[in-house]
């Protein structure tokens, strides 16, 4: 019995030590194939970023209105920001193939789908780049447009529109991704719903005053101070 | 031929049958039923008594009016002068209308006005804003100088209030006169003429980038600043407020907007001039008047601070910092002790249209983040004029006017894309 014991353990140390030294050579390749990746990755963002400027590329970006989308996003400019993903794919793709290298079973059979999540991922971020660029856009023309209206609350107005733009981008963004759909698309709309029941209810009962005084601006004849101030500019 | 493309079949027909004229006098209308008859009138007496032998035509553009505006006006064309004055025709009076917006293009009536000019081989051309203050005088002051002195362009000058219009006195005046080295007072005006060469100049030349009444209206008196064409002004009379633009945003569309593009058309023309000189001025001076008028100065002040403070990340991506803390101090120091120099506004003014030039933001936005900047110079401006005399108000703009000048490299420097300070 202790004998059977004995073989048993020596064998499952010795099955240990064979697939530990299986494995540090394969964890070594990865290891290079990743550094490796890293370097060329390198090597290839350099030779963009240079083709590129010889090319002109941030000339033509200026051109096409493309770098005013980027600083409005607080992002780099197009040709950093081309660069940076041309890396970024190209070390992402020496990663893949070091995981690869690994021979891990499970591990293998997570690549492809990686790899097929991959085009979602790039939707779903130029889904949020484009509401971050819509939402400086939209929140900016509220905040002028509350401003020339004499609002007292243009800060606000346009915070909110900024706020409910980026929130539906990230909402657009999670749907692609198909991550919790249902839970975002709820969460959305119970916050969407409260906001604006809030606001009607704040509006409503809070700022009757306000309320009437919209209303009559609105429809109404104009006030004094708005008649005293029809100064033509022409 | 620009006229195909331009002029509607029927509207062609008409003049084609009209032959060839001397002059021609367009009245853009826009549902202005109310008052189109008395301009027309104004213009028969104002042909049959200044100019009764010249061949004459009368032509109403209109822009799809659901008021019957164009009707009214061929009928007022038909009905009987007083007569006296009927006694004085030697010609007959002509009078031919079309519609501009047919669907067909989005042209402007300017546009249209050009065409029908050129086809009938005018010698000089006038447009009168359908206002009410139009007088037959006018006629005969807007044509006289091209059809008789050789001119090619003639801008209005008029009486009026001492604070209207002061979107023109304060930006659009001083800064055409810094750009082009003339003193034009009423670069954006809705009664003007211009010689039939001229005309067809402005008809060759490309469209507008963006069609539309004004940027066409602000682009006759800009093309014959730079082409050297001969201008002068000529007083025509007291004015009636404009319908052009009421509100302070659509002016700003309608005339900045345009002149700061208009820059970029044509940057050589307006980079080489230095200083100013006077127009040659037909027919008086232009007349100031001071009647009450009902101000609310404070919301003026109040709306400068409150745009300074809630656009400060607006305006720091179209202000240098420098400019911006300016404005800052200005918007800090209270109703009493404000002050809005003039070299800070011309600053301002420079520094929106470089970056309208290097599309810094939405072109829109940048003309509208300029709405609390005017009505913070307008405070500053209603505060020092409103007493004063006529002599001090003239002073007052000359002096702005020379601040403009004054920057002007300033201006050139930001447009070349350079950050610096006043030099």
């Amino acid at each position: 019995m202790k004998e059977m014991i004995l073989q048993e353990l020596t064998r499952t140390a010795h099955d240990l030590t064979q697939a530990f030294a299986h494995l540090v050579p394969r964890l070594i390749v990865m290891l290079i194939i990743i550094a490796a990746g890293w370097v060329i990755a390198w090597v290839v963002k350099l030779v963009v970023r240079g083709i590129l400027r010889v090319t002109g590329f941030e000339r033509l970006s200026q051109k096409a209105g493309a770098a005013r989308l980027l600083t409005q996003a607080a992002l780099p400019s197009s040709s950093e920001l081309l660069s940076r993903l041309v890396f970024w794919l190209v070390w992402l793709g020496f990663i893949l193939l070091g995981i690869g290298a690994l021979g891990i079973l499970g591990l293998q059979d997570l690549i492809p789908r990686l790899v097929l999540f991959l085009p979602r991922i790039l939707v779903a971020l130029l889904i949020l780049f484009f509401g971050m660029v819509l939402a400086g856009f939209l929140s900016r023309a509220a905040l002028l447009a509350a401003v020339n209206a004499n609002s007292p609350s243009a800060r606000l107005i346009s915070g909110f529109v900024h706020f409910a733009v980026v929130i539906l981008a990230i909402a657009m963004a999670f749907e692609q991704l198909g991550l919790a759909q249902q839970t975002v698309l709820v969460a959305f709309t119970i916050l969407f719903g409260a906001l604006m029941l809030g606001l009607a209810i704040a509006f409503g009962l809070g700022g009757q005053e306000l309320a009437r005084r919209a209303l009559e601006r609105r429809f109404g004849p104009p006030s004094k101070a708005e008649r005293e101030d029809d100064l033509s500019p022409l | 031929m620009a006229e195909e493309n331009i002029l509607p079949d029927e509207f062609l027909r008409q003049l084609m049958n009209v032959g060839e004229v001397d002059l021609v006098v367009a009245v853009p209308t826009h549902n202005h039923a109310r008052t189109i008859a008395r301009v027309v009138e104004a213009v028969r007496l104002g042909l049959v008594t200044y100019l009764p032998r010249e061949r004459a035509v009368l032509v109403a553009a209109d822009g799809g009016s659901r008021d019957g505006s164009l009707s009214l006006a061929l009928e007022a064309a038909a009905a009987p002068l007083p007569a006296e004055a009927e006694l004085r025709y030697l010609r007959t009076f002509q009078v031919v209308g079309g519609t501009y917006a047919n669907g067909a293009g989005n042209h402007s009536p300017l546009r249209l006005v050009l065409a029908a000019a050129d086809l009938l081989q005018a010698k000089a051309c006038a447009v009168l804003s359908p206002s009410a203050s139009v007088a037959p005088e006018w006629v005969e002051r807007l044509l006289a100088p091209v059809y008789r002195k050789g001119f090619d362009y003639v801008a209005p000058l008029y009486r009026r209030h001492r604070f209207h219009g002061l979107l023109v006195r304060i930006l659009l005046y001083p800064m055409v006169r810094a750009l082009y080295g003339k003193r034009i007072h009423e670069p954006y005006a809705a009664d003007f003429a211009f010689s039939g060469r001229l005309g067809a100049d402005l008809l060759a030349g490309p469209e507008p980038a963006a069609p539309g009444d004004a940027a066409d209206y602000l682009r006759a008196p800009l093309c014959a600043l730079t082409s050297n064409y001969r201008v002068c002004e000529a007083f025509l009379g007291p004015r009636e407020q404009t319908e052009l633009a009421a509100d302070l945003v659509p002016a700003l569309r309608q005339t900045v907007g345009p002149l700061f593009r208009s820059m970029e058309e044509h940057p050589g023309c307006w980079q080489a001039a230095k200083g100013s000189e006077p127009l040659p001025v037909e027919s008086g001076q232009e007349e100031i008047t001071s009647e009450p008028l009902r101000l609310n100065r404070k919301r003026f002040h109040q709306m400068f601070c409150s745009g300074v403070a809630d656009l400060h990340p607006v305006l720091a991506t179209i202000l240098t910092g420098e400019t911006l803390a300016d404005l800052g101090a200005c918007a800090a120091l209270g109703e009493q002790a404000f002050r809005f120099p003039d070299e800070l506004w011309a600053k301002t003014v420079y520094e929106c249209a470089a970056s309208f030039h290097r599309n810094a933001i939405s072109r829109d936005h940048l003309l509208q983040a300029m709405a609390p900047l005017y009505r913070g110079k307008v405070y500053e401006f209603l505060g020092h004029t409103r007493h004063s005399p006529p002599e001090e108000f003239e002073a007052r703009v000359e002096a702005l006017c020379l601040a403009f000048e004054r920057l002007k490299p300033y201006l050139l420097q930001m447009w070349g894309g350079r950050q610096g300070g006043t030099p």
